[in-house]
């Protein structure tokens, strides 16, 4: 039953993206990104839980250069979610449904997950 | 049932006579509670964690022998791993159709749910009761 063939309705190759699509598709992207973070971060758990030099080993892990390009994406991608998120939380109380107002905040929530990712690079540096 | 409400039901209710399972909303509904308390959840723990992770291993472990960062660690801990755990459930109920194969995953994603977030807690714990 599950497998019937059915009419299909055009590929999504075949429409113009607006923004709106792409931020729909980033925030399940981001969501399953973000579930493959939580195995990083529970292992940064385990190794503060565990002592001094298991925690240095893991630290200078995700110090490296690797290390570092991931939690680079793992850091946008919890700020795109969230504030897609967010951007979710009000549709789901009924604001911001008309096209104008839904490609502004799309590009809004696109903005400001980059905006903040800059911004915790540059405090965590300054903390260095 | 009275009589009186019938014509409240859709024509497909009458039909199948099951009626709802009363559960449908649930699932929305969970996902948004803790979407709601992730916000500022996380909003407070990015920022300390930020900290921590640019220090040593003592600034971490007197962190979480802070009983208020504790707990917020496990509440952090239990929206975010139930918010996954429903998220990903949503993927692959959107994406697998072959009724095994999704089974399958559904029940991977649950364990490894319960396994993940649980390693995840303990460590919280540990380093809270710990020496």
């Amino acid at each position: 039953m599950a497998n019937v063939e059915r009419p299909l309705s055009p590929h999504l190759q075949i429409y113009r993206w607006p923004v709106t699509m792409a931020t729909s598709i980033l925030h399940r992207a981001t969501g399953c990104g973000l579930a493959a973070g939580t195995l990083l971060l529970t292992w940064w758990l385990v190794a503060a839980a565990a002592g001094p030099e298991y925690y240095a080993m893991v630290q200078a892990c995700l110090g490296s250069i690797l290390g570092r390009l991931v939690l680079l994406g793992f850091s946008w991608a919890l700020f795109y979610h969230l504030l897609n998120g967010i951007r979710h939380l009000f549709w789901d109380v009924g604001h911001g449904y008309s096209i104008p107002v839904a490609n502004k905040s799309g590009w809004a929530v696109i903005i400001g997950s980059v905006v903040l990712t800059v911004l915790a690079w540059i405090l965590a540096y300054s903390w260095k | 049932m009275s009589k009186s409400n019938n014509h409240m039901r859709s024509a497909l209710k009458s039909v199948r006579g099951l009626g709802a399972a009363k559960e449908g909303v649930q699932h929305w509904w969970i996902q948004r509670v803790t979407a709601v308390a992730m916000v500022p959840l996380l909003l407070i723990l990015l920022v300390c964690m930020l900290k921590l992770a640019t220090g040593d291993h003592a600034a971490v472990a007197a962190a979480f022998k802070h009983p208020l960062f504790a707990v917020l660690a496990l509440l952090s801990i239990l929206a975010v791993f139930w918010h996954m755990k429903l998220g990903l459930q949503v993927v692959i109920e959107d994406y697998v159709h072959t009724e095994s194969v999704k089974i399958v995953s559904l029940l991977a994603i649950t364990f490894a749910t319960f396994v993940v977030g649980g390693i995840a807690a303990l460590s919280v714990l540990k380093m809270f009761f710990g020496a």
